[in-house]
């Protein structure tokens, strides 16, 4: 459904992502991974729409989108979280997300002020999806806090949740396990895994938390300094040469 | 430390001086066709001296000051008050607002003409508070040009009045929207803007608004302003002592009551709170919808906003238009009450005060500037001998806040959402 073609991308002189290519399948879970630096996080907002790229292609569900507002793309059905979470931090768990789902919601201003049967049909319908992923991971009883307020760990499942609520085909997870305890993880473990599963969602995943991506990824991409540096099944990764001394010999 | 403070404290001493001397010192006296500079009398010159000392010494001990303080919260016995239970808050919460509504619309007829004056003025900038209070409270956009959209409204009237006879009924209702239009217009090209930057183009476009309005002399007749802008009618009937119009009944002829120049002031402080209370019924409407918090995501993360699917653009510029559109309902009411408007009632400082207003009351908190709008505009009236002070006892009350309470009064609450557990 993604299919990254040769992606570069260039800061004034630093070539911080050089031709890396990458696909991602319906119910897949695509990792990857590469030292700090690397280039992970740049493919992510080229993905995302943040940045323009320099070169290279990007094709979701066979549409080039490489260039169009990040805003449009997230319409699209390719949601992501940040590698520093970014919550709306003085606004409530639950309004966390509603406004997530604002295009469920994106009645006219007047059906609004006058509450039709119509808008409040939907305002339910967004409700009940916010309190299900809210049960989901575990924040129901915390619905009503300030999103800024929360442990980080929770912070962290507001985030995924945010993005689950406008129900995406793909969802880019970048460095979901950054600072969590090992349980949290194990916990972050599953729920991906479910997302996969029980939400038919496609997921590309930058994570450093080698067992977690080892675990649960279907094919991992190894980037160093902004070049593809290896591609394959968790198993083939392990053993390459390559990825052993650049990347997890260091480690 | 110490001699970091002693420093510090010398520099602002000697600040003081250089701006103080010139100021109060000197005194430019006019004799005959000349004028002479007059250097300072004695008084004078102890006064600064003592002012800098007072600066000195404050600062050398800001620091214990400062914590000083901060502990006066503690005093607040509101501080830590325990949190109502939800239900029965808004319970309460709505039997006090509809008790002050009733209350209000029954006051004015017991009290002085002044006071309605005065009370009908507190309505008009309770409109532009809480529209402004969409802008820079919710969706976070710091504008200093808000009075250029109050302007416009009131122009339309007046100018629409003047030139095609047009009733306030009908101008109501297009001054808002040509105010909105306003901010929709100046929303394109501030979009990229973001705090400082978005405050000096805000700030110079309330500038050009007021300076075309002097300068169109034709038009808007300059710094002349304009005149005769006419009173509201109650179904056709007007306040006057004769009726100005062909068509129109008079009020008091047809009730067959004594005329009295109170049923005018009346009828608009009326429609002033009726205004008012539209306003902050819509405008609370709008927070518990999307576009409400679509406002407050922007201000909170605009790259998170923008990942979750919202445009920078529609937000931004709803934000700026529906915050336009009620300073153009205010202007609407304000050139109808005052009759006679000119570019002098549009000045920076106007934009200040409703700044000011937001700030004070809790930004994004309604009853919060709602309280706000009340205190400053009526303390001013009530402590007339200090009006030459005004300035100066305003500028310490927002220093004093910022120190003692940065979230403004009441800050803002957020809504509590009740959520079912789903099976
Ligand atoms: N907006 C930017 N401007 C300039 N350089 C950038 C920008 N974003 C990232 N970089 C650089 O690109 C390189 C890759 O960064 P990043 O993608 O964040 O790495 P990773 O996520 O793999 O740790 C770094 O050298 C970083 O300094
Ligand atoms: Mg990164």
């Amino acid at each position: 459904m993604l299919d990254v073609q040769n992606l570069s991308m260039r800061f004034g002189g630093l070539l911080a992502v050089d031709q890396v290519s990458l696909d991602v399948q319906e119910h897949e879970i695509v990792s990857i991974i590469g030292p700090n630096g690397a280039g992970k996080t740049t493919v992510f907002n080229c993905m995302s729409g943040f940045y323009k790229p320099t070169g290279g292609k990007i094709l979701f569900e066979g549409k080039e989108i490489q260039g169009t507002p990040d805003y449009k793309i997230s319409r699209l059905g390719m949601v992501r979280t940040f590698q520093h979470v970014r919550l709306f931090n003085s606004m409530t768990v639950v309004e966390n997300l509603l406004v997530a789902q604002h295009r469920h919601l994106n009645n006219n201003l007047i059906s609004g002020l006058l509450k039709t049967p119509n808008y409040r049909t939907r305002e339910k319908k967004s409700l009940d999806r916010a309190s299900y992923w809210l049960e989901r991971v575990g924040l129901l009883e915390l619905a009503n806090v300030e999103a800024g307020n929360l442990a980080y760990g929770q912070q962290r499942r507001l985030e995924i949740a945010r993005c689950m609520v406008t129900e995406p085909k793909l969802l880019m997870l970048d460095e979901p396990a950054a600072g969590l305890n090992p349980s949290e993880t194990r916990d972050l473990n599953q729920l991906i895994v479910s997302l996969k599963e029980d939400y038919n969602v496609s997921v590309v995943l930058i994570e450093h938390d080698m067992s977690l991506v080892m675990d649960i990824s279907d094919r991992i991409n190894v980037i160093n300094q902004g070049r593809p540096l290896a591609s394959g099944t968790p198993d083939e990764i392990r053993n390459n040469d390559d990825v052993i001394k650049a990347y997890l010999g260091e480690a | 430390m110490a001699a970091h403070n002693l420093k510090h404290a010398l520099f602002c001493a000697i600040v003081t001086l250089v701006i103080a001397y010139p100021i109060l010192g000197f005194n430019l006296v006019a004799s005959g066709t000349d004028i002479i500079l007059e250097g300072a009398k004695t008084r004078t010159v102890i006064l600064v001296l003592l002012a800098a000392v007072a600066v000195f010494l404050f600062q050398l001990f800001r620091d214990n000051v400062m914590a000083l303080l901060g502990k006066a919260p503690a005093l607040n016995p509101l501080a830590n008050r325990q949190p109502m239970e939800q239900g029965k808050r808004l319970k309460l919460e709505s039997i006090v607002l509809t008790l002050i509504i009733v209350g209000a619309l029954f006051w004015p007829f017991f009290v002085s003409r002044g006071a309605v004056d005065l009370a009908t003025l507190v309505l008009i900038y309770i409109m532009l508070a809480l529209g402004l209070n969409v802008v820079v409270g919710l969706a976070g956009l710091l504008d200093l040009g808000y009075v250029a959209f109050y302007a416009v409204g009131a122009y339309t009237f007046a100018l629409l009045s003047q030139y095609y006879g047009f009733s306030f009924w009908l101008a109501l209702p297009l001054g808002a929207l040509l105010a909105a239009l306003f901010g929709l217009v100046l929303g394109f090209p501030v979009l990229r803007l973001r705090g400082d930057y978005l405050a000096i183009v805000t700030l110079g476009f309330g500038e050009i608004i007021r300076i075309l309005l002097n300068n169109m002399t034709s038009l808007t007749g300059g710094p002349n302003g304009i005149g005769g802008i006419p009173d509201p009618t109650l179904f056709g009937m007007e306040f006057g002592r004769r009726v100005k119009e062909e068509g129109n009944t008079s009020f008091h002829e047809t009730l067959g009551i004594a005329y009295s120049s109170e049923h005018k002031v009346i009828f608009l402080y009326l429609i002033a709170l009726v205004l008012a209370v539209i306003t902050a019924l819509v405008i609370r409407r709008l927070m518990r919808m999307p576009v409400g918090r679509a406002w407050e995501a922007l201000r909170e993360d605009e790259i998170a906003a923008r990942s979750l699917g919202l445009s920078r653009t529609a937000v931004k510029l709803s934000a700026f238009t529906i915050g336009a559109f009620f300073a153009g309902f205010a202007g609407t009411v304000f050139a109808s009450k005052q009759g006679f408007i000119s570019p002098e009632s549009f000045v920076f400082l106007e934009s200040a005060i409703i700044l000011a207003i937001v700030v004070l009351g809790g930004m994004g908190s309604q009853i919060g500037v709602i309280l706000a709008a009340i205190a400053v505009t009526t303390l001013p009236e009530l402590a007339r001998e200090f009006s030459e002070y005004r300035m100066l006892i305003f500028g310490a009350a927002m220093v004093l806040m910022m120190v003692w309470r940065p979230q403004g009064l009441l800050p803002m609450r957020r809504t509590h959402i009740e959520l079912k557990a789903q099976e």
